[in-house]
């Protein structure tokens, strides 16, 4: 938009990522007995790093320099590491979505009685690592801000966590999340020394022309180490386990955004830094995102437990991320990119209702429940918006993102491949309406009378807000197709245009 | 001469401190006697000043005192994490009962630090020789300090015994590098080495043999074995030294002897054994923690996996290298004395240092909780704190020097580390303890020791700059 021009002079980006991290400690100064004070300022938190990750989207000029409001700050200019950052095509809507599901996620939150100072402050650290990846232009900062991402889950999904499997998810996630990302960081390395340029700085990685030895020797390291964050096959089985012992605004953090933190760092790090690999291995990587689509879905559908169908159902969602980056067709990466988003929101969408069905009923048994259509019209109205996404439905972003994605798939070299996949939209649509039918409709247990009522307004505007977005982009994709577009262009730039 | 005084400034006033301290020791009236850790600690504080002010090196290094003592920013840094070491030793030992009135405990510390400080800056093989024994034999009497304990006893003479013992292995190794080379100057030394007129075969044995001792100081396999008895039966104030000053004054050694003495490229081998004893020390280290129910015995055993991973950085025989190896240093000294801070902040009040009696802490004191977080996580390697950035020094100098397994089984421990750190994480915030309820005073001294480690955690994973300058120019120093 042009009237927000100006903006780009301001220091937009360093504002988002740190304020989240310096509200979280100035929260922890709040006196304990003042709960309130404590809800309130995470509020005001979230609603003003919200405001601002929206000027970062609305001033962004699809049509203009790559990338956009850079700043540059030599950190250690002795060994080529620096604080370079700067939002392109792709990334633009990563930080809105962040953005939006750290703004619902606080507002979900208000019901967490347990030490809320704490809460909010490892939340809001957490923000803070993932604002920092997704803008970093410097290697060594990108893996800074991933490890403060990745660290603060263990904390909140140990303590505020799912009593059953808490200590037993947290310790796996997080495990599983630090080897990939240690394996990741010997590969950076050896790029850093093998490029002979003495930078971190993935803009000058980029032409360092690394011999293909090499990169057919890294890539798998670097991609694969990354992707077990993205729930990659068969390395997501964190993801299920984590997702259901989260407090409920960690799992709309974790599967709406952090997963994507780790499919765009195997894009940033391992595709763009190191294409000539990426060509020789993602033809097979490919076949191991058509596990996670169609075996991720299948696993869903077979669930008794609403959480682990969420959970298993991003599984599979994000394999068709990695599936578009594998495909090596810039169709593929224009659904990626936008599936990243509309599957963000929508599974924050998920499983924000999931918790305010089981914060009311105290189970997510899915055939103990039913009939909650009665008693929150809305949330039904909320989740049926998600679930048709979830499907692929044309008029919502989830068509937007996945089509493309099948459209790439076709253009590569094995076609068969987009066919397999397309079966999982069938697996899908079959546990989304068995949820809806089983859930929101149907006879409303007589044990539930009483204790569940419909949810406060701040829910209800946390759930429209995200349904809205999820609405607009299927009804006017011109609000993003573009700008992720001007984003894949160069990715196709470095991958020699194929 | 006057220069040469200077240089030697750190260590002339540590003697007169402990001379004073002597002094003050008598002269003071029993019940005053609990401002002793105070004084000591004040003192070194000043020594510290002193040494930053009049004690910086010039630029190109220079041999001093006949060869005796090299003055050079390798020396400087590691002075300054000693002072620095002993300082909030001594803070930390205020209101430990059988420790805080006896200056004499004071003195041995100040001694041994002087020790420290000259092992630092030896420049030949009897000054050596002499600093590490200066070092040590305080250290003996300081952990079997607390004569009614049997395990402190016990601790001490452990630790004595295995420390003679290694040290008569070492200086044979001096004596046969004597006998090759004819010269007891390391530098001398180093230019007979670099001659290739020595017998390779030789000088790897005699190698292998001072390699013993120092092993010993800093506590890696296959010379580890005394470490979680004498840490555990150490008054905890002791251990925090020991793991921190004592094992820096060790690597200070190592790093000067084993890249300046003996390059890589004169005798390859000693990357190889390097290397293995970084692999060993790393996985034995955290695999062995992995089953502590006991902190002092954990953090004993993390202490010997740290040291495999230092070990990497002197395995890739680089500048890089020595310079990871000093930042490592660093971070290791203010985030493990943060450490051993809580836990002997928890021991005064609770008398325990069983993990499973650390159950409730972040309830009862969450800024201590918060503390040990800190702590914990700086040595798992977690941004923003200093480890990380130590860690990826160390993994970087490996993988520059095309260690690349070095580097993969670094960073695998690396998973095994945070793990053991988790579970103590876990049980701090995690689990419910009895008496959550009761208060948990905490004296301003320790907190204030405390509070300037943890801001020095902070800003060596934040603020690189100065810290990388000074570790780069202590490793150029060294050649």
């Amino acid at each position: 938009m042009q009237f927000l021009q100006f903006l780009q002079e301001w220091p937009l980006l360093s504002i988002v990522t740190f304020l989240p991290g310096v509200a979280g400690l100035l929260i922890l100064l709040i006196p304990a007995t003042r709960r309130d004070t404590t809800h309130k300022a995470a509020l005001a938190a979230g609603g003003t790093v919200f405001a601002v990750s929206l000027l970062v989207y609305l001033a962004f000029q699809p049509g203009g320099p790559r990338y956009q409001f850079e700043e540059y700050f030599a950190w250690l200019p002795q060994l080529g590491i620096s604080y370079h950052v700067a939002v392109d095509g792709i990334t633009a809507p990563l930080v809105l979505l962040t953005g939006i599901v750290m703004f619902t996620g606080v507002i979900i939150s208000q019901r967490i009685e347990e030490r809320p100072r704490e809460f909010f402050a490892f939340l809001f650290i957490l923000a803070t690592g993932v604002f920092g990846v997704f803008v970093s232009l410097d290697m060594f900062a990108l893996f800074y801000f991933y490890e403060i991402a990745v660290f603060p889950m263990y904390l909140l999904i140990s303590i505020w966590g799912w009593k059953q499997t808490r200590e037993y998810a947290a310790m796996k996630l997080t495990l599983y999340l630090f080897i990939g990302s240690v394996i990741s960081l010997v590969g950076g390395l050896a790029m850093y020394f093998a490029s002979g340029l003495g930078t971190f700085d993935m803009l000058a990685l980029e032409g360092a022309n690394f011999s293909p030895q090499f990169q057919i020797l890294w890539f798998p390291f670097v991609f694969i180490g990354f992707a077990v964050l993205g729930g990659m096959f068969p390395f997501h089985n964190w993801s299920p386990d984590g997702h259901v012992a989260a407090p409920t605004a960690v799992s709309m953090f974790h599967a709406g955004v952090l997963m994507k933190l780790g499919a765009f760092a195997a894009l940033r790090v391992g595709i763009m830094l190191l294409p000539e690999g990426a060509k020789f291995h993602l033809p097979w990587i490919i076949f191991l995102t058509l596990v996670n689509v169609v075996y991720g879905a299948y696993i869903a559908m077979v669930q008794t437990d609403f959480k682990y169908v969420i959970g298993f159902s991003s599984v599979s969602h994000m394999g068709l991320v990695v599936m578009g980056f594998a495909s090596l067709t810039p169709d593929g990466y224009i659904g990626a990119g936008v599936q990243m988003v509309s599957h963000g929101i929508m599974t924050a969408l998920f499983f924000a209702v999931v918790g305010m069905i089981y914060d009311q009923a105290h189970t997510r048994e899915i055939a103990k429940l039913g009939g909650m259509a009665q008693k929150m019209p809305f949330v039904a109205f909320a989740f049926t918006i998600g679930g048709l996404v979830s499907m692929g439905m044309p008029g919502l972003s989830g068509f937007i993102a996945e089509f493309p994605i099948f459209m790439g798939v076709w253009q590569s070299d094995k076609p068969w491949i987009a066919i397999v996949a397309a079966i999982s939209i069938v697996i899908t649509a079959a546990y989304i309406m068995r949820l809806m039918r089983r859930v929101f409709y149907g006879e409303f247990p007589a044990e539930f009378e009483g204790h569940v009522h419909d949810v406060s307004r701040s829910e209800k505007v946390a759930l429209g807000l995200l349904a809205f977005v999820l609405i607009l982009i299927g009804i006017f994709p011109g609000v993003m197709v573009p700008m992720v577009e001007s984003g894949v262009e160069h990715i196709f730039v470095l991958l020699g245009g194929l | 001469m006057q220069a040469n005084t200077l240089a030697i400034l750190p260590e002339i006033s540590l003697a007169v401190l402990a001379a004073l301290l002597i002094l003050i020791d008598l002269r003071l009236k029993p019940e005053r006697k609990a401002l002793l850790p105070g004084i000591t600690a004040a003192g070194l504080l000043a020594v510290l000043a002193l040494t930053l002010a009049f004690a910086r090196p010039g630029a190109a290094p220079e041999s001093i005192w006949g060869g005796m003592l090299r003055h050079d920013t390798a020396a400087f840094v590691f002075r300054l994490i000693f002072l620095f070491g002993a300082a909030v030793t001594c803070l930390f030992t205020i209101g430990w009962k059988q420790v805080e009135r006896r200056g004499e405990f004071f003195v041995l510390l100040v001694l041994s630090t002087l020790g420290m400080t000259l092992m630092a800056a030896a420049g030949d093989l009897i000054m050596l020789f002499l600093a590490i024994e200066t070092a040590s034999i305080p250290l003996y009497v300081m952990a079997g300090f607390m004569t009614a304990d049997e395990k402190s006893t016990e601790s001490g003479f452990k630790y004595l015994l295995f420390g003679a013992l290694t040290s008569s292995v070492m200086v044979y190794g001096f004596s046969l590098l004597y006998g090759f080379a004819g010269t007891t100057d390391l530098y001398a030394l180093a230019a007979a080495v670099a001659s290739g007129d020595l017998p390779p075969l030789g000088l790897l044995g005699a190698l292998v043999l001072v390699l013993a001792g120092f092993g010993f100081k800093v506590a890696v396999v296959p010379f580890h074995f005394w470490a979680p008895d004498v840490y555990e039966g150490a008054p905890t104030p002791v251990t925090a030294f020991l793991s921190t000053a004592s094992k820096s004054a060790g690597f200070a050694v190592v790093v000067r002897f084993l890249l300046a003495v003996f390059p890589a490229a004169v005798l390859p081998q000693i990357i190889g054994v390097a290397a293995l004893m970084s692999v060993l020390s790393m996985t034995l280290g955290n695999s062995a923690a992995l089953a502590q129910r006991n902190i002092k015995r954990l953090l004993a055993y993390s202490s010997i996996a740290h040291a495999g991973y230092i070990l990497m950085g002197v395995a890739a025989a680089s500048l890089l290298g020595a310079a990871s190896v000093v930042y490592y240093l660093a971070v290791y000294l203010v985030t493990n004395l943060a450490a051993f801070g809580v836990v002997i902040i928890y021991f005064n009040v609770v008398g325990s240092d069983e993990i499973k009696d650390y159950a409730g802490l972040s309830r009862r004191h969450p800024g201590l909780a918060f503390a040990l977080l800190v702590a914990l996580l700086s040595l798992a390697g977690v941004p923003p704190l200093g480890g990380f950035f130590a860690k990826i020094l160390v993994f970087a100098a490996a993988v520059e020097a095309g260690l690349i397994w070095l580097a993969v089984a670094g960073v695998l421990n690396a998973i095994l580390g945070l793990y053991y750190y988790l579970m103590v994480l876990k049980v701090v915030y995690l689990d419910r303890g009895p008496d959550e309820d009761k208060p948990l005073p905490v004296r301003r001294a320790h907190m204030a020791a405390l509070v300037v480690c943890l801001l020095l955690v902070l800003a060596l994973g934040t603020v690189l700059g100065p810290m990388y300058d000074w570790s780069n120019l202590a490793a150029g120093g060294l050649f």
